[in-house]
């Protein structure tokens, strides 16, 4: 058997509730890539959200209720590819959590998220390309967004794929593990403390001299883009797979 | 001590705009946190050792009555007294009764974190006792008259110039500024403290079961001192101290000592097997060890919570904490900060009136990483938050706002449906369009506008990604 051969062709795709509805760009940028990388990409229609923020905020019985409808609607035998290392974490990690009580739920649990597969991860352990032939000129500083990082364990794969692009200066940033401070509700709860960490982190992403932040998460871009506002900063915000697009792209724009 | 657990909102946002207090917390990051990378990295077996540590405190922490029985016989075999204090004000009764019947008037005390959450300061004073801290960081915040910043270290907070006046007041003469001098100064007004005191106050790190044992860590033999100079040595220890055997302690002192302070073995470690027995040249007359559980028992009789139990108080997951770097230790309102602290404090001191503590994290999990015993931290803040709104372990816990519980249900009846889903996205995206420019909304109403004081929020897309995907495959 080759290797293409082994390679799953059909991936269905958990765009997560952020980017369908806030940064839907991001999902299509996802789509892209997979497809040029021979995938065929399905969208679950009936899927919304992983039930991440009741859980975090404590509401764990509606948690659970939003949690059964998503095994539900990703129930089958396909790879789930979720661009996102927070609702991937939500799913591999704290799923196991919430129905630690109820073992045929837990089955579930089990059965889909042995199937699923954050973007990076799936990229480069699934399909085995840590080099998409990617060119983009420019230069970019990562930020480890914390679940990707210390819920999936998810480290070289997004540096793998950053550091092949042809063309693109990586940069490293100072503290580019530690959180940017968005943590849901938190932000809102306590704004002086999220702002501070925030304010931190854009800092030492400035301080590198990069044009552009990267990050794996929308929901960390969605805090620091709206940070990078406020303050009227220039960086520029991408999520990995908006550079991995533009820079596999044939025409070299994102679509 | 007071628990001012219900302040911790305003007592962290005054701390991020103090530029003094942000440059002591970023050295907690460079100094402390990164040297127990550095110890980790080069240490072979570091997780086989985190591993065993975490399985030593889980037996002993399961058995607790076999050990605490144990630890009792053992120490009264070697001549000490032990003593059981169910809440604080029995712990001060206690050790006051000591001191009275000793005629004390002056105490020499090494650092005891357990000695600050009975306030036991407060009552020697009220005593007519001079309690005098020796620890250099304890004796800082003593003379400042301030509760500990951080569990090793507790004067973290403080500035040089703030030390320089602090050690003036007392030592009078020319200001000094040099770290150095004023450490020097501080030495020789502890000396006479230690030649002066009739007894010894200290904490404990690890209570051995088998010897009745005591061991203590510390970088400047305060503790030696403490333990054996004056007549009297009374020992308090939290009830979650427990190790089985002196083998453990090995692999204890390991773990805890590289994950506080980055070090392989501090400068001292000092194991007390009580009293001076005859033949002995040194060593106190008494020997007391005080155990408290003071709201321990919340924790030990929760199948869940009682993880916290395994806590070391190495004060890593402080200095992995951004959160904790950011607001501070005083804002935690009582004796343990950081992430373990939001989790022990609540559960002792009182659920409801700490509430804001379980959701003072991100989540981020950078306390997890860095515990010597890996304690799931998140999980048990995720578990209080779930007690919290919900009443999950207590209907008389629940505190979340109305508001909340119906934005929850609100988001809940619209999840649970893909159409109704798109209609509230298309619905929120219309009524943000009169605030947004350029894609994005620059001021919310409360409690939304904590975001948009400092952020602006990305305007719900009028197209959807489920819209474009659809339009694709056509």
């Amino acid at each position: 058997m080759t290797q293409s051969e082994q390679i799953p062709r059909r991936v269905l795709l958990f765009v997560t509730c952020t980017v369908d509805q806030l940064y839907p760009q991001i999902g299509e940028s996802v789509v892209n890539v997979l497809e040029r990388q021979g995938c065929e990409v399905d969208f679950p229609a009936g899927q919304t959200c992983c039930g991440q923020p009741a859980f975090n905020a404590g509401f764990t019985e509606d948690a659970k209720a939003v949690a059964r409808r998503f095994l539900d609607v990703f129930a089958g035998e396909d790879p789930i590819v979720v661009p996102s290392g927070s609702c991937g974490a939500m799913v591999r990690n704290f799923y196991l959590e919430l129905f630690h009580d109820e073992p045929e739920t837990l089955a579930k649990v089990r059965q889909v998220a042995g199937r699923l597969y954050e973007f990076s991860e799936f990229l480069v352990d699934v399909l085995h390309r840590d080099d998409l032939a990617a060119k983009m000129s420019g230069s970019a500083t990562y930020h480890q967004c914390c679940h990707l990082l210390r819920e999936l364990g998810i480290d070289a794969q997004p540096k793998s794929l950053l550091a092949s692009v042809e063309g693109l200066e990586m940069r490293e940033m100072e503290q580019s593990e530690v959180c940017c401070g968005f943590g849901g509700t938190f932000a809102v709860k306590f704004p002086e403390i999220s702002t501070a960490m925030l304010n931190d982190k854009l800092d030492y992403a400035i301080a590198t001299g990069a044009d552009t932040l990267v990050a794996g998460d929308a929901t960390c871009l969605m805090h620091l883009e709206g940070g990078v506002r406020k303050r009227g900063d220039t960086l520029q915000l991408k999520h990995l797979a908006q550079v991995l697009d533009e820079a596999t792209s044939t025409d070299g724009v994102a679509s | 001590m007071k628990v001012r657990t219900d302040e911790f909102k305003a007592r962290s946002a005054e701390t991020t705009k103090n530029p003094r207090r942000q440059a002591s917390l970023k050295l907690v990051y460079d100094g402390l946190h990164k040297g127990r990378i550095a110890a980790a990295e080069d240490t072979d077996d570091w997780e086989d050792q985190r591993d065993r540590a975490r399985a030593i405190k889980w037996h002993t922490i399961n058995n607790l009555d076999y050990y605490l029985d144990l630890l009792d016989k053992n120490v009264r075999a070697n001549g000490g007294n032990v003593y059981f204090a169910n809440d604080d004000a029995e712990a001060r009764d206690y050790v006051l009764g000591v001191a009275k019947a000793n005629n004390v008037k002056t105490v020499i005390k090494s650092k005891s974190m357990v000695s600050e959450e009975i306030g036991l300061n407060e009552a020697f004073e009220e005593a007519g006792i001079n309690p005098v801290e020796t620890d250099l960081g304890e004796y800082i915040i003593q003379l400042a008259k301030e509760a500990p910043y951080h569990l090793i270290a507790p004067a973290i907070h403080k500035t040089r110039e703030e030390i320089s006046d602090l050690i003036q007041e007392v030592a009078g003469g020319p200001r000094q500024e040099d770290p150095q001098d004023l450490t020097d100064t501080a030495r020789a007004l502890l000396r006479d403290e230690f030649r002066k005191a009739e007894m010894g106050v200290s904490g404990v790190n690890f209570a051995v079961a088998e010897t009745g044992s005591i061991a203590i860590v510390t970088n400047e033999g305060n503790g030696r001192m403490v333990t054996s100079a004056p007549r009297v040595h009374v020992a308090i220890v939290g009830m979650e101290k427990l190790i089985p055997s002196m083998q453990d302690l090995s692999t204890m002192l390991r773990v805890l000592i590289r994950s506080a302070t980055g070090q392989r073995i501090s400068s001292y470690v000092t194991v007390v097997n009580g009293p001076r027995k005859a033949g002995e040249e040194d060593g106190p007359d008494e020997f007391h060890l005080v155990i408290v559980n003071n709201g321990r028992e919340n924790l030990l009789k929760d199948a869940q919570l009682r993880e916290a139990m395994l806590c070391l108080r190495c004060g890593a997951c402080l200095n992995a904490c951004p959160v904790y770097r950011k607001a501070g230790g005083h804002a935690y309102g009582w004796v343990y900060p950081g992430p373990i602290g939001a989790i022990v404090t609540p559960v002792m001191t009182g659920k409801k009136v700490g509430r804001d503590l379980p959701f003072a994290s991100t989540l981020c999990g950078a306390c997890k990483d860095a515990c010597p015993v890996k304690i799931e931290l998140p999980t048990l803040l995720l578990r209080l938050r779930s007690d919290l709104a919900e009443g999950k372990a207590d209907p008389k816990e629940k505190s979340s706002p109305l508001l909340e519980r119906v934005s929850i249900k609100a988001w809940r009846f619209g999840v649970q449906s893909p159409m109704r889903f798109a209609l509230a996205g298309r619905l929120s995206s219309l009524m943000m369009a009169p605030l947004s420019r350029g894609g994005w909304v620059r001021w919310l109403p409360p409690p939304l506008s904590g975001w948009t004081k400092s952020r602006e929020f990305p305007r719900i897309a009028g197209k959807p990604f489920r819209a474009r995907f659809r339009k694709k495959q056509r």
